[in-house]
């Protein structure tokens, strides 16, 4: 079995069989995280190279510990104290990082569209893209549904709804795509002027209150409000986000009994959750962060194969 | 893999039920035979009868089989491990524990197979720690495979003892291990494949040797 394309870029860039693949990597991977010895030598002599032009902690650690249970030497490297803060260019640097000959480069930045940029520079290395702008976030989307495929059984013919700032969430989305592309129904839910005008184009249905997609969805996947985006946005206020569009006891009143609440965490408690809600017995979001260095470790077993095939 | 992947991927099960038990299906695509007819090396009853001179050996070796477990490496050795239990079983009338293990992690060819194997789970339904574990595995051939088996094993824990039972042994060993249960020893050439074909997963038991083209 092989991957379709060398780089994960998007999530065009994987056909179902290809997500069966990464999900059936990711399960039997998942073990070895709960061993008393953490490692596998699969990776050994391979190198990863973590590029995170944009803070982020979460994503960095889980992709630094996937490397790292896998054996492979994972080098992280930032944009502060680089040398693009001295005026090197983006494709400059992404060169020079080439030519040390790494297995794969793990790209987040803040520009949409960087990694695919990225990939056209490279040789003999894949790309995996993790999170880019306000584009897309594969790996994150295949944690949600590798967590949903877990906790349900299946992931097609569910109802999966986006609550939130669908318009600038590169989770939604990844989310969008990959849980459509796995038979899935979508709605999205947030406040108008947060959700992107043509929503519909990407293959989800808006509905008029959070309440009312809480109703219909086996899944809930709470976006994180990012607070610099709410004035440009009419929200005055945090009190009257949480209150009209948060996830809480009011909103929850017709959920389904075995609904799953996610969220892709950095999480604002008491603003698009509440607190009850992220810890409580509907909530999967420590099994993301688990699933999430498993599913990485299947993408970085898989994807540092496929350099192998196509040298 | 067909139909919905992921519901194949994910079984659904209630926290209540207890896990599937009996062998687990694994990947059917072989490359379809080619060149001359397969030549036939053991039938079912064949087998069979090598598999109870197996678990009669065992049972000679460790007593009533206590403290020991069988660990299938998957694919065939799998269903091999659990037809040894069964005999051992029958002979005894004590169960023995049998777990799966998925070398593909461990394997020192990544780099040279160009269709990467997909990984499979590793079952043990006890731990290693301070226990024998008897290997089972279809053909011993060039002692690849026991030796990732013995890299992965040891990272479970420290087993008292590994002894390894094999269908088929044919020769041509590149590392220095060696098989204490033999169904058969069969001198081959490099040209040809050994082919142990089991029921759960090739729908037959039976032995062949067919010429590679």
């Amino acid at each position: 079995m092989t991957l379709s394309k060398r780089h994960l870029l998007s999530i065009a860039d994987l056909t179902p069989g290809d997500v069966a693949l990464i999900f059936q990597t990711a399960k039997s991977l998942k073990e070895i995280s709960r061993r008393p010895v953490k490692k596998v030598p699969t990776l050994r002599g391979k190198t990863v190279i973590n590029c995170f032009f944009e803070p982020s902690t979460r994503t960095r650690t889980s992709f630094e510990i996937a490397a790292k249970r896998l054996s492979a030497d994972a080098v992280n490297f930032g944009s502060t104290g680089s040398a693009l803060a001295k005026g090197e260019s983006l494709i400059d640097t992404i060169r020079t990082l080439n030519a040390m000959q790494p297995d794969a480069l793990v790209i987040r930045h803040r520009g949409s569209g960087v990694p695919a940029l990225c990939a056209a520079q490279v040789r003999d290395c894949a790309v995996i893209n993790a999170g880019d702008g306000q584009h897309e976030h594969p790996t994150q989307a295949l944690l949600d549904a590798f967590t949903v495929a877990q906790a349900k059984g299946r992931v097609r013919g569910l109802t999966v709804a986006f609550l939130g700032d669908i318009a600038h969430s590169r989770v939604a989305r990844s989310g969008i795509a990959l849980f459509r592309k796995l038979g899935a129904k979508v709605l999205v839910a947030g406040p108008r002027s947060l959700l992107p005008v043509a929503v519909e184009a990407l293959g989800a249905a808006a509905m008029p209150s959070i309440a009312e997609a809480v109703a219909l969805a086996d899944v809930l996947v709470v976006l994180r409000v990012q607070l610099e985006r709410l004035q440009g946005a009419g929200v005055p206020t945090l009190r009257e986000y949480a209150r009209h569009f948060g996830l809480n006891a009011v909103t929850m009143k017709q959920a389904k009994p075995d609904v799953v609440i996610m969220h892709p965490g950095p999480i604002n408690r008491g603003v698009e959750i509440d607190p009850e809600l992220a810890d409580g017995r509907y909530s999967l979001i420590l099994d993301q962060v688990e699933n999430g260095i498993a599913v990485r470790m299947a993408c970085l077993y898989l994807y540092c194969h496929e350099r192998l095939l196509h040298h | 893999m067909s139909g919905d992947q992921i519901q194949e991927i994910f079984p659904y099960r209630a926290a209540w039920q207890e896990p599937p038990s009996g062998p687990t299906v694994a990947e059917p695509e072989e490359a379809p035979l080619t060149g001359k007819e397969p030549r036939h090396l053991l039938s079912e009853a064949d087998m069979d009868h090598a598999i109870e001179q197996i678990a009669r050996r065992i049972l000679s070796d460790v007593g009533e089989a206590g403290d020991v477990m069988l660990l299938g490496i998957r694919t065939r050795g799998v269903p091999l491990a659990e037809w040894i239990a069964a005999k051992v079983k029958k002979l005894s009338g004590h169960p023995i524990p049998v777990g799966s293990l998925d070398i593909n992690l461990y394997r020192d060819d990544l780099s040279e197979v160009d269709r990467q194997p997909i990984v499979r789970q590793t079952e043990l339904p006890i731990p290693i720690e301070g226990r024998g574990i008897i290997l089972v595995d279809d053909v011993l051939f060039t002692g690849r495979t026991i030796r990732a088996a013995l890299d992965a094993l040891v990272d479970y824990g420290r087993p008292r003892f590994v002894r390894l039972a094999v269908m088929i042994d044919r020769g041509f060993r590149e590392l220095p291990i060696q098989a204490e249960y033999v169904g058969k020893t069969v001198a081959t050439t490099l040209k040809e494949n050994v082919k142990v074909m089991l029921k759960s997963i090739d729908g037959a038991n039976r032995v062949v040797i067919k010429e590679q083209k």
